[in-house]
Protein backbone atom coordinates (compact mmCIF):
# COMPACT_ATOMS: atom_id res chain seq x y z
CA UNK A 1 0.00 0.00 0.00
CA UNK A 2 1.35 3.09 -0.81
CA UNK A 3 -0.42 6.20 1.21
CA UNK A 4 1.81 9.18 -0.85
CA UNK A 5 -1.55 9.57 -2.78
CA UNK A 6 -3.78 10.16 0.53
CA UNK A 7 -1.11 13.00 0.44
CA UNK A 8 -1.27 13.70 -2.86
CA UNK A 9 -4.59 13.68 -3.41
CA UNK A 10 -5.86 15.21 0.36
CA UNK A 11 -6.82 18.80 -1.06
CA UNK A 12 -9.09 17.49 -2.91
CA UNK A 13 -10.37 14.76 -0.45
CA UNK A 14 -10.96 18.21 1.39
CA UNK A 15 -13.42 19.70 -1.31
CA UNK A 16 -15.47 16.63 -1.31
CA UNK A 17 -15.79 16.92 2.84
CA UNK A 18 -16.49 20.49 2.74
CA UNK A 19 -19.55 19.67 -0.09
CA UNK A 20 -20.67 16.18 1.64
CA UNK A 21 -20.95 18.46 4.91
CA UNK A 22 -23.01 21.20 3.29
CA UNK A 23 -25.30 18.44 1.95
CA UNK A 24 -25.65 16.75 5.66
CA UNK A 25 -26.06 20.38 7.39
CA UNK A 26 -28.74 21.92 5.20
CA UNK A 27 -30.86 18.78 4.82
CA UNK A 28 -30.81 17.97 8.84
CA UNK A 29 -31.89 21.68 9.24
CA UNK A 30 -34.39 21.69 7.04
CA UNK A 31 -36.00 17.92 7.79
CA UNK A 32 -35.59 18.86 11.39
CA UNK A 33 -37.62 22.44 10.84
CA UNK A 34 -40.26 20.01 8.51
CA UNK A 35 -40.41 16.92 10.93
CA UNK A 36 -42.23 18.79 13.72
CA UNK A 37 -45.18 19.60 12.15
CA UNK A 38 -45.19 16.38 10.45
CA UNK A 39 -44.76 14.66 14.28
CA UNK A 40 -47.19 16.78 15.86
CA UNK A 41 -49.63 15.77 12.48
CA UNK A 42 -48.97 12.15 13.10
CA UNK A 43 -50.17 12.31 16.70
CA UNK A 44 -53.49 13.72 15.76
CA UNK A 45 -56.40 11.55 17.05
CA UNK A 46 -58.30 12.87 13.48
CA UNK A 47 -57.73 10.11 10.90
CA UNK A 48 -58.31 13.11 8.68
CA UNK A 49 -54.96 14.82 9.98
CA UNK A 50 -52.65 11.81 10.92
CA UNK A 51 -53.93 10.22 7.75
CA UNK A 52 -51.44 12.20 5.62
CA UNK A 53 -48.21 12.41 7.50
CA UNK A 54 -48.61 8.14 7.88
CA UNK A 55 -48.17 7.97 4.67
CA UNK A 56 -45.41 9.91 4.21
CA UNK A 57 -44.10 8.47 7.13
CA UNK A 58 -44.24 4.99 5.69
CA UNK A 59 -43.46 5.88 2.19
CA UNK A 60 -40.18 7.45 2.92
CA UNK A 61 -39.03 4.61 5.61
CA UNK A 62 -39.59 2.13 3.41
CA UNK A 63 -38.11 2.66 0.56
CA UNK A 64 -34.05 3.06 -0.10
CA UNK A 65 -32.87 6.44 0.06
CA UNK A 66 -30.93 5.38 -3.38
CA UNK A 67 -34.13 4.56 -5.06
CA UNK A 68 -35.67 7.99 -3.98
CA UNK A 69 -32.63 9.80 -4.99
CA UNK A 70 -32.84 8.28 -8.60
CA UNK A 71 -36.83 9.17 -8.39
CA UNK A 72 -35.61 12.57 -7.72
CA UNK A 73 -33.13 12.79 -10.26
CA UNK A 74 -33.73 10.92 -12.87
CA UNK A 75 -37.08 10.06 -12.81
CA UNK A 76 -38.42 13.88 -12.24
CA UNK A 77 -36.25 14.69 -15.02
CA UNK A 78 -37.98 12.24 -17.98
CA UNK A 79 -41.03 14.82 -17.78
CA UNK A 80 -41.57 17.43 -20.31
CA UNK A 81 -43.61 18.78 -17.69
CA UNK A 82 -41.22 19.36 -14.92
CA UNK A 83 -38.08 20.29 -17.82
CA UNK A 84 -40.52 23.45 -18.93
CA UNK A 85 -41.20 24.05 -15.11
CA UNK A 86 -40.62 27.03 -13.22
CA UNK A 87 -38.76 24.26 -11.17
CA UNK A 88 -36.55 23.33 -13.25
CA UNK A 89 -33.37 25.61 -12.22
CA UNK A 90 -33.78 24.10 -9.06
CA UNK A 91 -33.86 20.37 -10.25
CA UNK A 92 -31.48 19.94 -13.16
CA UNK A 93 -28.73 20.82 -10.31
CA UNK A 94 -27.70 17.45 -8.78
CA UNK A 95 -26.75 19.53 -5.59
CA UNK A 96 -30.47 20.50 -5.20
CA UNK A 97 -32.21 16.79 -5.94
CA UNK A 98 -29.52 15.16 -3.28
CA UNK A 99 -31.08 18.36 -0.78
CA UNK A 100 -34.74 17.51 -1.53
CA UNK A 101 -34.04 13.67 -1.29
CA UNK A 102 -32.11 13.45 1.84
CA UNK A 103 -34.72 16.55 3.31
CA UNK A 104 -37.59 14.14 2.67
CA UNK A 105 -36.26 11.26 3.96
CA UNK A 106 -34.24 12.36 7.18
CA UNK A 107 -38.00 14.59 8.07
CA UNK A 108 -39.62 11.17 7.85
CA UNK A 109 -37.39 9.63 10.24
CA UNK A 110 -36.83 12.80 12.44
CA UNK A 111 -41.22 12.93 12.68
CA UNK A 112 -40.83 9.47 13.63
CA UNK A 113 -38.23 10.55 16.27
CA UNK A 114 -40.31 13.61 17.62
CA UNK A 115 -43.43 11.10 17.75
CA UNK A 116 -41.74 8.96 19.89
CA UNK A 117 -40.77 11.38 22.06
CA UNK A 118 -43.61 13.75 22.69
CA UNK A 119 -45.31 10.19 23.44
CA UNK A 120 -43.15 9.07 26.22
CA UNK A 121 -43.85 11.57 28.35
CA UNK A 122 -45.02 10.21 31.57
CA UNK A 123 -49.17 10.73 31.23
CA UNK A 124 -48.81 12.27 34.86
CA UNK A 125 -46.75 15.61 33.39
CA UNK A 126 -49.60 16.12 30.99
CA UNK A 127 -52.22 15.54 33.32
CA UNK A 128 -50.37 18.25 35.81
CA UNK A 129 -50.82 20.56 32.81
CA UNK A 130 -53.96 20.43 32.22
CA UNK A 131 -54.88 20.71 36.09
CA UNK A 132 -53.33 23.82 36.32
CA UNK A 133 -55.21 24.80 33.70
CA UNK A 134 -53.25 25.35 30.51
CA UNK A 135 -54.34 25.57 26.89
CA UNK A 136 -53.38 22.69 24.79
CA UNK A 137 -50.57 25.24 22.95
CA UNK A 138 -49.20 26.42 26.53
CA UNK A 139 -48.91 22.99 27.49
CA UNK A 140 -46.55 22.10 24.30
CA UNK A 141 -44.27 25.27 24.29
CA UNK A 142 -44.00 25.27 27.93
CA UNK A 143 -43.78 21.40 28.85
CA UNK A 144 -44.20 18.61 26.12
CA UNK A 145 -41.70 20.17 23.59
CA UNK A 146 -39.02 20.98 26.06
CA UNK A 147 -39.14 17.82 27.95
CA UNK A 148 -39.61 15.84 24.27
CA UNK A 149 -36.27 17.58 23.19
CA UNK A 150 -34.41 16.33 25.91
CA UNK A 151 -35.50 12.80 25.35
CA UNK A 152 -35.33 12.76 21.81
CA UNK A 153 -31.32 13.84 21.68
CA UNK A 154 -29.80 9.96 21.48
CA UNK A 155 -31.92 8.82 19.07
CA UNK A 156 -32.09 12.17 16.86
CA UNK A 157 -28.16 11.83 17.11
CA UNK A 158 -28.62 8.59 15.73
CA UNK A 159 -30.34 9.95 13.12
CA UNK A 160 -27.48 12.65 12.34
CA UNK A 161 -25.09 10.20 11.74
CA UNK A 162 -27.35 7.77 9.79
CA UNK A 163 -27.97 10.96 7.21
CA UNK A 164 -24.07 11.54 7.11
CA UNK A 165 -23.03 7.97 6.22
CA UNK A 166 -26.68 8.14 3.65
CA UNK A 167 -25.34 11.55 1.98
CA UNK A 168 -22.26 9.03 0.41
CA UNK A 169 -25.39 8.43 -1.87
CA UNK A 170 -25.01 11.70 -3.41
CA UNK A 171 -21.91 10.39 -5.60
CA UNK A 172 -24.12 8.28 -7.81
CA UNK A 173 -25.72 11.62 -9.20
CA UNK A 174 -22.58 13.16 -10.25
CA UNK A 175 -22.04 15.26 -6.87
CA UNK A 176 -18.08 15.37 -5.84
CA UNK A 177 -19.04 14.56 -2.21
CA UNK A 178 -16.72 12.83 0.11
CA UNK A 179 -17.17 9.26 -1.63
CA UNK A 180 -17.67 11.17 -5.07
CA UNK A 181 -14.31 12.58 -5.13
CA UNK A 182 -12.68 9.65 -3.69
CA UNK A 183 -14.03 7.47 -6.59
CA UNK A 184 -12.68 9.96 -9.14
CA UNK A 185 -9.60 9.93 -7.37
CA UNK A 186 -9.63 6.26 -7.91
CA UNK A 187 -10.55 6.18 -11.44
CA UNK A 188 -7.12 8.12 -12.20
CA UNK A 189 -4.49 6.52 -9.63
CA UNK A 190 -6.25 2.75 -9.45
CA UNK A 191 -5.40 2.73 -5.37
CA UNK A 192 -9.21 1.88 -3.97
CA UNK A 193 -7.73 0.45 -0.55
CA UNK A 194 -5.72 3.82 0.28
CA UNK A 195 -7.93 6.59 -0.89
CA UNK A 196 -11.07 4.84 0.65
CA UNK A 197 -9.51 3.89 3.56
CA UNK A 198 -8.54 7.58 3.83
CA UNK A 199 -12.18 8.69 3.18
CA UNK A 200 -13.53 6.67 5.53
CA UNK A 201 -11.23 7.99 8.60
CA UNK A 202 -12.43 11.64 7.73
CA UNK A 203 -16.29 10.22 7.83
CA UNK A 204 -15.57 8.60 11.59
CA UNK A 205 -13.79 11.86 12.48
CA UNK A 206 -16.85 14.15 11.19
CA UNK A 207 -19.04 11.62 13.06
CA UNK A 208 -16.71 12.05 16.10
CA UNK A 209 -17.39 15.56 16.03
CA UNK A 210 -21.22 14.87 16.05
CA UNK A 211 -21.34 12.47 18.97
CA UNK A 212 -19.51 14.90 21.18
CA UNK A 213 -21.79 17.77 20.33
CA UNK A 214 -24.52 15.55 21.06
CA UNK A 215 -23.18 14.52 24.31
CA UNK A 216 -22.89 18.30 25.46
CA UNK A 217 -26.06 18.94 24.46
CA UNK A 218 -27.50 16.20 26.09
CA UNK A 219 -25.68 16.81 29.28
CA UNK A 220 -27.06 20.18 29.32
CA UNK A 221 -30.26 19.65 28.68
CA UNK A 222 -30.64 16.84 30.68
CA UNK A 223 -28.98 18.49 33.48
CA UNK A 224 -32.28 18.76 35.95
CA UNK A 225 -31.95 14.76 36.38
CA UNK A 226 -28.88 15.22 38.28
CA UNK A 227 -25.47 13.66 37.62
CA UNK A 228 -26.54 10.05 37.09
CA UNK A 229 -29.87 10.28 35.50
CA UNK A 230 -30.59 6.42 34.69
CA UNK A 231 -30.78 4.31 37.40
CA UNK A 232 -29.58 0.81 36.53
CA UNK A 233 -31.47 -2.51 38.38
CA UNK A 234 -28.26 -3.11 40.54
CA UNK A 235 -28.00 0.09 41.48
CA UNK A 236 -31.51 -0.17 42.91
CA UNK B 1 -35.56 -35.40 17.09
CA UNK B 2 -36.68 -33.26 14.61
CA UNK B 3 -34.70 -30.78 15.46
CA UNK B 4 -31.75 -33.15 15.28
CA UNK B 5 -32.78 -34.03 11.18
CA UNK B 6 -33.44 -30.63 10.82
CA UNK B 7 -29.63 -29.60 11.77
CA UNK B 8 -28.61 -32.97 9.65
CA UNK B 9 -30.33 -31.61 6.60
CA UNK B 10 -28.60 -28.10 6.54
CA UNK B 11 -25.51 -29.77 7.32
CA UNK B 12 -25.56 -32.05 4.34
CA UNK B 13 -27.01 -28.92 2.01
CA UNK B 14 -24.24 -26.57 3.49
CA UNK B 15 -21.74 -29.68 3.04
CA UNK B 16 -23.03 -30.00 -1.11
CA UNK B 17 -22.89 -26.24 -1.27
CA UNK B 18 -19.39 -25.85 0.06
CA UNK B 19 -17.92 -28.46 -2.03
CA UNK B 20 -19.76 -27.47 -5.60
CA UNK B 21 -18.12 -24.02 -5.08
CA UNK B 22 -14.87 -25.39 -4.42
CA UNK B 23 -14.62 -27.95 -7.44
CA UNK B 24 -15.92 -24.54 -9.70
CA UNK B 25 -13.50 -21.98 -8.54
CA UNK B 26 -10.99 -24.77 -9.45
CA UNK B 27 -11.13 -24.86 -13.39
CA UNK B 28 -13.07 -22.52 -14.33
CA UNK B 29 -12.40 -19.25 -16.04
CA UNK B 30 -14.09 -16.66 -14.99
CA UNK B 31 -14.56 -13.82 -17.24
CA UNK B 32 -16.17 -10.17 -15.75
CA UNK B 33 -18.05 -7.80 -18.32
CA UNK B 34 -19.95 -4.59 -16.95
CA UNK B 35 -23.26 -5.25 -18.95
CA UNK B 36 -23.78 -1.93 -19.35
CA UNK B 37 -22.26 -0.39 -22.43
CA UNK B 38 -24.38 -1.76 -25.50
CA UNK B 39 -23.55 -2.58 -27.96
CA UNK B 40 -20.37 -4.54 -26.89
CA UNK B 41 -22.11 -5.37 -23.48
CA UNK B 42 -25.38 -5.12 -22.20
CA UNK B 43 -28.00 -7.76 -20.14
CA UNK B 44 -30.78 -8.80 -22.59
CA UNK B 45 -34.41 -9.16 -21.14
CA UNK B 46 -33.66 -12.53 -19.64
CA UNK B 47 -31.19 -10.86 -17.42
CA UNK B 48 -28.03 -12.58 -18.92
CA UNK B 49 -25.08 -10.74 -20.75
CA UNK B 50 -25.07 -10.31 -24.43
CA UNK B 51 -23.12 -8.55 -27.16
CA UNK B 52 -19.71 -8.48 -28.90
CA UNK B 53 -17.53 -8.61 -25.86
CA UNK B 54 -19.41 -11.22 -24.62
CA UNK B 55 -19.32 -13.42 -28.10
CA UNK B 56 -16.08 -12.69 -28.41
CA UNK B 57 -15.41 -14.42 -24.81
CA UNK B 58 -17.50 -17.42 -25.58
CA UNK B 59 -15.44 -17.45 -28.91
CA UNK B 60 -12.25 -17.69 -26.84
CA UNK B 61 -13.49 -19.63 -24.77
CA UNK B 62 -14.16 -22.68 -27.58
CA UNK B 63 -10.56 -22.11 -29.03
CA UNK B 64 -9.29 -22.69 -25.54
CA UNK B 65 -11.70 -25.73 -24.72
CA UNK B 66 -11.97 -23.68 -21.05
CA UNK B 67 -14.71 -23.95 -18.86
CA UNK B 68 -16.26 -20.54 -18.94
CA UNK B 69 -18.25 -18.16 -16.48
CA UNK B 70 -19.15 -14.74 -17.98
CA UNK B 71 -20.04 -12.40 -14.95
CA UNK B 72 -20.90 -8.62 -14.89
CA UNK B 73 -19.56 -6.15 -12.60
CA UNK B 74 -19.70 -2.50 -12.25
CA UNK B 75 -17.16 -0.65 -14.25
CA UNK B 76 -14.91 0.98 -11.29
CA UNK B 77 -15.01 -2.29 -10.01
CA UNK B 78 -13.70 -4.31 -12.60
CA UNK B 79 -9.87 -3.74 -11.84
CA UNK B 80 -10.36 -4.12 -8.39
CA UNK B 81 -12.19 -7.04 -8.51
CA UNK B 82 -9.80 -8.88 -10.95
CA UNK B 83 -7.00 -7.69 -8.42
CA UNK B 84 -8.68 -9.55 -5.81
CA UNK B 85 -9.45 -13.11 -8.23
CA UNK B 86 -13.13 -12.54 -8.44
CA UNK B 87 -12.93 -13.37 -11.97
CA UNK B 88 -9.83 -13.80 -14.03
CA UNK B 89 -10.12 -11.73 -17.25
CA UNK B 90 -11.82 -9.27 -18.08
CA UNK B 91 -13.60 -8.39 -21.40
CA UNK B 92 -15.11 -5.07 -21.29
CA UNK B 93 -14.41 -3.01 -24.34
CA UNK B 94 -11.08 -1.49 -22.05
CA UNK B 95 -8.73 0.29 -23.64
CA UNK B 96 -4.85 0.06 -23.03
CA UNK B 97 -4.13 2.83 -21.37
CA UNK B 98 -0.46 3.35 -19.35
CA UNK B 99 -2.25 3.80 -15.82
CA UNK B 100 -3.69 0.48 -16.41
CA UNK B 101 -0.97 -0.97 -17.50
CA UNK B 102 0.85 -0.27 -13.99
CA UNK B 103 -1.57 -2.38 -12.56
CA UNK B 104 -3.39 -5.32 -14.97
CA UNK B 105 -1.74 -6.87 -17.95
CA UNK B 106 -3.63 -6.65 -21.69
CA UNK B 107 -3.91 -9.06 -24.24
CA UNK B 108 -3.75 -8.14 -27.85
CA UNK B 109 -6.28 -5.67 -28.67
CA UNK B 110 -9.74 -7.58 -30.07
CA UNK B 111 -10.98 -4.05 -31.76
CA UNK B 112 -10.21 -0.14 -32.04
CA UNK B 113 -12.24 2.55 -30.94
CA UNK B 114 -12.07 6.55 -30.80
CA UNK B 115 -13.77 9.47 -28.87
CA UNK B 116 -16.14 11.40 -30.26
CA UNK B 117 -18.44 14.26 -28.87
CA UNK B 118 -21.85 13.85 -29.23
CA UNK B 119 -24.70 16.74 -28.90
CA UNK B 120 -27.66 18.27 -29.76
CA UNK B 121 -28.49 18.24 -33.82
CA UNK B 122 -28.54 21.35 -35.54
CA UNK B 123 -26.18 23.13 -33.10
CA UNK B 124 -22.94 24.41 -34.50
CA UNK B 125 -20.11 23.20 -32.54
CA UNK B 126 -16.24 23.85 -32.25
CA UNK B 127 -13.74 22.59 -29.62
CA UNK B 128 -12.74 26.19 -29.05
CA UNK B 129 -16.42 26.94 -27.72
CA UNK B 130 -16.69 23.86 -25.16
CA UNK B 131 -15.61 26.95 -22.18
CA UNK B 132 -18.25 27.09 -19.98
CA UNK B 133 -20.45 24.84 -21.41
CA UNK B 134 -21.32 21.21 -19.51
CA UNK B 135 -19.33 17.77 -20.54
CA UNK B 136 -20.35 14.44 -18.97
CA UNK B 137 -19.08 10.99 -19.44
CA UNK B 138 -18.61 7.76 -17.54
CA UNK B 139 -16.58 7.91 -14.89
CA UNK B 140 -13.06 6.41 -15.08
CA UNK B 141 -13.08 5.57 -18.93
CA UNK B 142 -10.27 7.36 -21.38
CA UNK B 143 -13.32 10.11 -22.25
CA UNK B 144 -13.78 10.93 -18.48
CA UNK B 145 -9.54 11.49 -18.31
CA UNK B 146 -9.48 13.00 -21.71
CA UNK B 147 -12.13 15.74 -20.27
CA UNK B 148 -9.97 15.70 -16.88
CA UNK B 149 -6.50 16.83 -18.43
CA UNK B 150 -8.45 18.88 -21.05
CA UNK B 151 -10.90 20.75 -19.87
CA UNK B 152 -10.97 20.76 -15.76
CA UNK B 153 -10.60 24.94 -15.86
CA UNK B 154 -12.82 25.55 -18.93
CA UNK B 155 -15.69 23.60 -18.51
CA UNK B 156 -18.22 21.87 -15.69
CA UNK B 157 -17.17 18.62 -16.02
CA UNK B 158 -19.75 15.30 -14.58
CA UNK B 159 -19.32 12.13 -14.05
CA UNK B 160 -21.44 9.11 -14.06
CA UNK B 161 -21.34 5.51 -13.21
CA UNK B 162 -22.39 4.34 -16.30
CA UNK B 163 -23.08 5.31 -19.49
CA UNK B 164 -26.64 4.89 -19.99
CA UNK B 165 -27.03 7.39 -16.81
CA UNK B 166 -25.58 9.90 -19.01
CA UNK B 167 -27.36 9.55 -22.17
CA UNK B 168 -30.09 9.72 -19.39
CA UNK B 169 -28.67 13.12 -18.50
CA UNK B 170 -28.48 14.42 -22.03
CA UNK B 171 -32.11 13.75 -23.06
CA UNK B 172 -32.69 15.42 -19.59
CA UNK B 173 -31.13 18.59 -20.93
CA UNK B 174 -29.10 18.79 -18.11
CA UNK B 175 -25.74 18.31 -20.38
CA UNK B 176 -24.61 20.07 -23.26
CA UNK B 177 -22.28 17.71 -24.60
CA UNK B 178 -21.01 14.50 -24.08
CA UNK B 179 -17.87 12.34 -24.80
CA UNK B 180 -17.88 9.06 -25.08
CA UNK B 181 -16.35 5.88 -27.09
CA UNK B 182 -17.78 6.70 -30.41
CA UNK B 183 -18.87 3.00 -31.47
CA UNK B 184 -21.31 2.12 -28.58
CA UNK B 185 -22.75 5.78 -29.11
CA UNK B 186 -23.29 5.00 -33.22
CA UNK B 187 -25.35 2.25 -31.66
CA UNK B 188 -27.04 4.32 -29.27
CA UNK B 189 -28.24 6.98 -31.73
CA UNK B 190 -29.61 3.97 -33.95
CA UNK B 191 -31.13 2.42 -31.60
CA UNK B 192 -32.51 4.58 -28.40
CA UNK B 193 -35.20 6.55 -31.00
CA UNK B 194 -33.40 9.66 -30.02
CA UNK B 195 -31.44 9.67 -33.12
CA UNK B 196 -33.14 12.34 -34.29
CA UNK B 197 -32.42 15.36 -31.64
CA UNK B 198 -29.24 14.41 -31.05
CA UNK B 199 -25.98 13.82 -33.40
CA UNK B 200 -21.94 13.30 -33.50
CA UNK B 201 -20.00 16.66 -33.39
CA UNK B 202 -16.58 16.83 -34.96
CA UNK B 203 -14.48 13.72 -35.77
CA UNK B 204 -13.35 11.01 -33.85
CA UNK B 205 -9.87 11.25 -31.94
CA UNK B 206 -7.72 9.14 -30.34
CA UNK B 207 -8.18 6.73 -32.95
CA UNK B 208 -4.90 4.73 -31.84
CA UNK B 209 -7.45 3.35 -28.77
CA UNK B 210 -6.83 -0.17 -28.65
CA UNK B 211 -8.71 -2.48 -26.53
CA UNK B 212 -8.03 -5.24 -25.69
CA UNK B 213 -8.52 -8.15 -22.67
CA UNK B 214 -7.49 -7.26 -18.97
CA UNK B 215 -5.83 -10.29 -16.63
CA UNK B 216 -3.35 -10.09 -13.67
CA UNK B 217 -0.57 -9.42 -14.17
CA UNK B 218 2.12 -12.21 -15.14
CA UNK B 219 -1.28 -14.61 -16.22
CA UNK B 220 0.02 -17.14 -18.35
CA UNK B 221 -3.62 -16.62 -19.12
CA UNK B 222 -2.89 -14.06 -21.37
CA UNK B 223 -1.21 -16.29 -23.73
CA UNK B 224 -3.90 -18.20 -24.07
CA UNK B 225 -6.11 -15.53 -24.95
CA UNK B 226 -3.69 -14.05 -27.59
CA UNK B 227 -3.09 -18.00 -29.08
CA UNK B 228 -7.29 -17.88 -29.31
CA UNK B 229 -7.47 -14.53 -30.51
CA UNK B 230 -5.16 -15.13 -33.53
CA UNK B 231 -7.73 -18.29 -33.71
CA UNK B 232 -10.69 -16.94 -34.11
CA UNK B 233 -9.12 -13.58 -36.26
CA UNK B 234 -7.95 -16.33 -38.65
CA UNK B 235 -10.84 -18.75 -39.26
CA UNK B 236 -13.39 -16.07 -39.99
CA UNK B 237 -15.01 -15.93 -36.54
CA UNK B 238 -14.45 -12.74 -35.17
CA UNK B 239 -15.48 -11.04 -38.87
CA UNK B 240 -18.89 -12.91 -38.68
CA UNK B 241 -19.52 -11.53 -35.09
CA UNK B 242 -18.15 -8.32 -35.92
CA UNK B 243 -20.73 -8.09 -39.09
CA UNK B 244 -23.76 -8.87 -36.32
CA UNK B 245 -22.99 -5.68 -34.66
CA UNK B 246 -21.59 -3.23 -37.45
CA UNK B 247 -21.32 -2.58 -40.65
CA UNK B 248 -18.05 -2.09 -41.23
CA UNK B 249 -14.66 -3.45 -39.27
CA UNK B 250 -14.30 -2.28 -35.79
CA UNK B 251 -10.62 -4.43 -35.64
Amino acid sequence: MDFSVVVEYFPKLMQGTWVSLQLIALSVVLGGIFALPIALARISKNPLVSGLPFAYIFFFRGTPLLVQIFLVYYGASQFEVVRESFLWPILREPFWCAIIAFTLNTSAYTAEIFRGAIQAIPVGEVEACKVVGMTKVQMYRRILLPRAFGIVLPAYGNEIILMLKGSALASTITILDLTGMARTIIARTYTPIEIFLAAGVIYLAISMVVIAIFKQVEKRQNRYLGPNPVKLPDDV
Amino acid sequence: MKLKKLALGSALVLGAALTSVSSVAADKVRLATEGAWAPFNFIDSAGKPQGFDVDVAWALCAKMKADCEVVTQDWDGLIPGLKVRKFDAIIASMSITEERLKVVDFTNKYYSGGLRFLGLKGEAFNVADLKGKVIGAQRATLGAQYLEDNFADLATLKFYDNQDNVYLDLVAGRLDVVLSDELPTFDWLKTSGNGDKFEFKGDAFLKEDNIAIAVRKGDKLKDKLNKALDEILADGTYQKINAKYFPFSIY
